[in-house]
């Protein structure tokens, strides 16, 4: 009798339990959908004001109210984007090296900590480096090339990107690279391929899908990044003529001018602003992640 | 495991639990202008050690101190741009202005030797305007007769954030310029024609201390905190201006209403620094809002009190101005008309 | 003959060519890394840890406000996603197929992907405004939804890879459901899940963006979760964008702090994963 009675009972704290782990997921899945709902409730005005022209307009003048989001738009997918180039060389080799070269031993540990440990340096620091290392530098190259010595800019923030977003694409270009089967490593070599025709024309084909993955994470990274941006683009609010010019983006511009916006628009603009990128990072950051699910399957 | 997640648990509730119980109300939070921040910094921390009152002041810029009191997330904003007519009605309840010191927005720039430059506003408009392109420009040699200018570029420097600063400056371009006034206008936050953005004073003086070639547009302290060169300003009188306690003090001699809303820029005082300011405190009149107790509205109106008089003593040895007489008996009869469900508070905290 | 032994010259150097370029790309790290430490070391002392910031442009004080406040804020970040992350986590390695869960673990790759100001916004809408002033909570809260989806993942991950028999085995002897899960699988996950809250706590322990216009900042010490705090990374920006040297060889020294924890978790991380 007991234990019938002291079954039901374990076997109600097993529903609830179960209960307790579904509404969990639930909770996840509300904050989600809360954090979409937020951003647009709070763009609304803005919304309304200016419609999708906004994407277009050039112009941030908080006097007369008028915003348009075209030079951060521009600044952040030309950071992001000559980043990505600066990077992609770099990882590249490092994905090979550590895919195919030297894929056990010292060499391998101590080269894959480097290259990974620099994702948990914090932006803001990285900013700070920036500040004090690498604008003096491009400063002194930009009085070499005889355009305004600003040292930051564009291609500062671009420079200290490429730094952050490097780590990812590298990681998972590895992984890529050592998922290819040495059945199809050895026929390469059969058919007389040395080892850098093999890499060449196996396995990065067959580590393709891996490798873009991994490129396109990292340029969702780059799209969001904030505080290392902040301080060293220039806060220019208009279209950069050059890469040595200063800009800003998205993030960046949020995050100068969140606490202050006086006016109404204003801040639903900024609104209007966070919630472009959580669309634009949620949708590339979904690619990579498909394309990659698709890999390891 | 257990006993781990049971110690976490303690830890936490132990903290949460004290929190609550030590008193909230001895710590004031204040958010706005980096104008003033240098002395605020300092007034507060003697304001600390006098009273063990803590004053949380963070220089978000004056367009954050407007805007965090409008949110009422702070129990004062501070800002060195009055509110409008048109912007004091988007308050749902009267704020009043409590002016706290004087300062001076001073034009400051990075060049060989650190010469004394000599600046007409016309010049400053064009500038700023990006129309003055170089250094060795006809119209700033002309100026500068005795100074070797170099061909540089001009690297104009402005603030990112919506600042008083900010304010002060394109308020005098405004009054000197039509131009200005037409093309740019005011505010704390302009659609600036050229120039890079540096947040906070600091990141304006820190810019400008930078890069060769830049010009910016800072409070006084900020420029002699890091040994910084200021332009002499052609004043409405004619006289080319060096701004410092003197010319700022004169600048504060005119008249100024009894809510103290004024702009002091272009000033006709013969001797005056034509970019002073006032920089103010801004409060609600009423203090019962959102559950606000009458003990908070009490610890700030001391605070206020304490700053128009005792707190002055410390503007003087950091280059700002102390209010001049007048000001501060019409700063007393603001802070006396604050009140806690319509009763004044001033009466409360022994003050006559 | 002699086009085959270029071939394979060509393969050699390209080799040498590709090695030396990764090593150069460890450089920015190890510049980083050295710079940090050059410029900070000196300037830790008892004085730096334990005192608080003097007014602006005094020499002297220290950044105690903001060790303690990172503290705080990690320690509510772990309150908030620890519990609800290993919850999802295990959800979705038990129930793995069902819509809830495919929908779930998009939406905890949504979240990893967010950039943090975006999150900074949310958590200032969700809970600055309701409030009505800046707290330690509101930027704890940020933190912690940013550091959930770690969490959540390392968990399904670990749990995914027990062996089936260790569970068909405990509740074959009679132990229910739940008790199975919580006494017998997390705990043989813990290695997993640890790794997930370490790296998680590695992530937003330098995170700035989000504290903007949450945590907000506080130059005096604060144990208020209801109030403003101060925080590593708010500092190391206010300072490093300021032009008092003093300010800078501060935020140095907070840097230097910051990158040897960050560091530490990371390998800590490695060498539980390891086992």
């Amino acid at each position: 009798m007991a234990n019938l009675s002291t079954k039901r009972l374990e076997l109600s704290k097993d529903k609830i339990f179960n209960i307790v782990l579904g509404f969990s997921a639930i909770v996840l899945v509300l904050i989600g959908v809360g954090f979409f709902l937020s951003l647009f409730n709070a763009s609304i005005e803005s919304i309304k004001k200016f419609g999708f022209s906004f994407f277009v307009r050039d112009i941030w003048d908080p006097v007369q109210e008028e915003f348009g989001a075209l030079p951060f738009i521009y600044g952040t997918l030309l950071t992001s984007f000559i980043a990505l180039a600066i990077s992609l060389p770099f990882s590249l080799a490092i994905s090979i090296v550590l895919g195919e070269y030297f894929r056990k031993g010292l060499f391998a540990e101590i080269l894959r900590y480097l290259t990974e440990l620099i994702a948990g340096v914090p932006s803001v620091v990285l900013g700070f480096w920036g500040l004090f290392f690498v604008v003096p530098l491009v400063r002194e190259l930009e009085i070499k090339i005889g355009v305004p010595p600003y040292g930051v800019g564009i291609f500062t923030a671009s420079l200290i990107l490429a730094f952050m977003i490097m780590p990812y694409s590298a990681s998972i270009g590895k992984d890529a690279m050592r998922l290819v089967p040495d059945e199809v490593k050895e026929a390469a070599y059969a058919l007389g391929a040395t080892r850098w025709e093999m890499i060449k024309k196996v396995m990065i084909p067959y580590a393709r899908s891996g490798i873009i993955a991994g490129v396109i994470l990292s340029l969702g990274r780059a799209l969001g990044e904030t505080m290392a941006v902040t301080m060293v683009i220039g806060n220019y609010h208009g279209i950069p003529e050059n890469i040595f010019s200063p800009g800003n983006t998205i993030a960046s511009v949020i995050a100068n001018e969140f606490t202050e916006a006086t006016g109404e628009v204003y801040l639903s603009s900024l609104m209007y602003l966070g919630m472009t990128l959580f669309i634009i990072t949620t949708v590339v950051n979904l690619i990579g992640r498909f394309i990659l699910k698709k890999l390891q399957h | 495991m257990k006993n781990f997640k049971s110690a976490i648990l303690t830890l936490v509730s132990t903290i949460l639990l004290s929190n609550l119980l030590i008193s909230q109300d001895k710590e004031l939070l204040g958010a706005g202008a980096t104008f003033p921040y240098v002395l605020y910094s300092k007034m507060f921390d003697a304001y600390y050690k006098q009273t063990g009152v803590k004053v949380n002041y963070q220089s978000i810029g004056s367009g954050g101190g407007i805007r965090q009191l409008k949110e009422k997330t702070v129990d004062f904003g501070a800002s060195d741009a009055f509110l409008s007519d048109d912007q004091l009605k988007e308050y749902d309840s009267p704020v009043l202005h409590i002016p706290t010191c004087l300062g001076a927005v001073v034009i400051t720039y990075n060049l060989p030797g650190n010469p004394e430059l000599k600046l007409t506003p016309d010049v400053i408009t064009d500038i700023f305007l990006g129309k003055i392109k170089k250094w060795n420009d006809p119209r700033i040699t002309s100026l500068n007769p005795d100074v070797k200018l170099p061909n540089m570029n001009i690297t104009v420097v402005h603030r990112s954030d919506g600042s008083g600063t900010t304010f002060v400056f394109v308020d005098y371009l405004s009054k000197v310029s039509k131009e200005w006034e037409t093309k740019v206008g005011r505010g704390t936050s302009v659609s600036w024609p050229v120039g890079l953005g540096g947040k906070g004073n600091e990141g304006v003086a820190g810019l400008v201390k930078q890069i060769p070639g830049s010009i910016g547009y800072v409070e006084l302290t900020y420029a002699k905190q890091n040994k910084l060169p200021t332009a002499l300003v052609k004043n409405k009188k004619g006289n080319f201006i060096k701004p410092e306690l003197s010319s700022i003090t004169s600048a504060g001699k005119t008249k100024i209403p009894d809510d103290t809303r004024v702009s002091i820029t272009d000033t006709d005082a013969e001797d005056g620094y034509p970019i002073s300011s006032f920089t103010w405190i801004l409060v609600y009149k009423e203090q019962n809002y959102k559950n606000r107790s009458f003990e908070r509205a009490k610890q700030l109106v001391k605070l206020l009190w304490w700053i128009i008089h005792d707190g002055q003593n410390y503007a003087e040895p950091l280059d700002y101005a102390k209010l001049p007489p007048e000001v501060v008996k019409k700063a007393e009869s603001i802070i006396k008309s604050i009140t806690y469900n319509g009763k004044p508070v001033y009466k409360e905290v022994g003050i006559k | 003959m002699g086009s085959y032994k270029l071939r394979i010259l060509k393969s050699k150097i390209i080799s040498v060519f590709l090695t030396f370029i990764s090593i150069v790309s460890t450089i920015p790290f190890l510049l980083v890394l050295y710079f940090i430490i050059k410029n900070g070391i000196s300037v830790i002392n008892w004085e730096f840890l334990t005192t608080l910031p003097k007014p602006v442009g005094e020499p002297g004080g220290g950044i105690l406000n903001a060790i303690v406040g990172t503290a705080i804020l990690i320690l509510i970040a772990l309150v908030l996603s620890v519990p609800l992350g290993i919850s999802v986590g295990v959800y979705l390695a038990e129930r793995s197929n069902s819509k809830l869960a495919f929908v779930s673990r998009l939406v905890s790759e949504i979240l990893q992907g967010v950039p943090s100001i975006v999150i900074g916004i949310i958590a200032y809408l969700w809970v600055v405004k309701p409030m009505g002033h800046f707290s330690a909570l509101s930027g704890g809260i940020a933190l912690g939804i940013m550091m959930l989806p770690l969490v959540i993942k390392s968990t399904e991950e670990i749990l995914k890879l027990i062996p089936r028999e260790i569970k068909e085995a405990s509740l074959a002897l009679g132990v229910p459901y739940y008790r199975t899960i919580l006494k017998v699988i997390i705990p043989a996950g813990l290695s997993g899940i640890l790794t997930g809250i370490l790296a998680g706590t590695a992530r937003i322990a330098g995170e700035t963006a989000p504290l903007l216009f949450t945590a907000f900042g506080n130059p005096f010490l604060n144990f208020n979760i209801l109030k403003p705090i101060s925080a590593m990374p708010l500092l190391i920006f206010n300072y490093a964008v300021s032009p008092y040297e003093d300010w800078w060889a501060k935020a140095w020294g907070t840097s230097c702090i910051l990158v040897i924890f960050v560091l530490f978790l990371n390998v800590t991380t490695r060498l539980i994963s390891k086992r």
